[in-house]
């Protein structure tokens, strides 16, 4: 790994469901159904396509993220990118089957310690963090 | 977690709090003008105002008789670098994917 490649900084977040790959599949690539879990947008789900997400403006921050698909592999692999006030970011979703149903790994890859600001002027944005944070805190020894 | 993290984390749990919070950071505002819609006296107002000057998340100045309050979002960030760093968005939206699986057919 070179030197530049070590100072990216990923996100990973693991999580089992009680539903075949296939359901969950479905929910990771209908727009209708993104639109219920993540964000408004106009996903399809074809190699190559660009495609924004959308959340409610926040201050200092406009509340889209632009994206093109990376790679789509059914009820195995979505990649996708993630753009939003000039920090760039690769989100890939790994679908692997379980006795009781599937086990998702989503993986955020690629913010630089230069973006540090963009990412968190980004993540002040998100609607649910503030309405989050009372549980997070509720949770706190 | 730093100590500034649970600064924040404190200052921010109590609704009022936050409630204050978020409108400072849509601009500067008078303890007067805070008040007048916060749905509590302004000795409370005060109080939470404090509360919200020791974790650095606002600033104020003084312009002829009053004081101005102002949000600084950024002494949001170690509570930012916490929830990235363990991935609490993600872990909030994975949850949100599991309730949607609930509802949705075969």
């Amino acid at each position: 790994m070179t030197t530049a490649e070590s100072q990216l900084r990923s996100v990973i977040v693991e999580k089992e469901f009680p539903h075949p790959p296939e359901k969950v599949w479905r929910a990771l690539t209908d727009s209708s159904l993104i639109a219920q879990w993540l964000m408004r947008n106009d996903f399809e789900p074809v190699t190559g396509h660009a495609f924004t997400l959308r959340a409610d403006p926040a201050p200092n921050w406009n509340g889209i993220i632009d994206c093109e698909v990376l790679e789509v592999d059914p009820s195995k692999t979505l990649s996708y990118t993630w753009g939003t006030m000039g920090m760039g970011s690769v989100v890939t979703f790994t679908l692997t089957p379980t006795e009781a149903g599937t086990h998702v790994r989503v993986e955020q890859a690629g913010f630089r310690p230069d973006q540090e600001q963009n990412y968190r002027g980004a993540m002040y944005g998100w609607k649910s963090f503030m309405g989050k944070l009372e549980n997070v805190v509720a949770g706190l020894a | 977690m730093p100590g500034s993290a649970n600064h924040v984390f404190k200052a921010l749990a109590d609704p009022t709090r936050r409630a204050i919070f978020e409108r400072l950071t849509r601009g500067e505002l008078t303890v007067h003008a805070l008040t007048e819609r916060s749905g509590v006296s302004q000795p409370m107002v005060s109080k939470h105002l404090s509360a919200l000057k020791r974790a650095r998340l606002v600033r104020n100045r003084r312009k002829g008789r009053e004081t101005h309050y102002q949000a600084r979002p950024e002494a949001l960030a170690p509570l930012v670098e916490w929830m990235s760093d363990y991935g609490a968005f993600w872990q909030n939206r994975l949850d949100k994917l599991g309730e949607l699986l609930e509802r949705m057919e075969k």
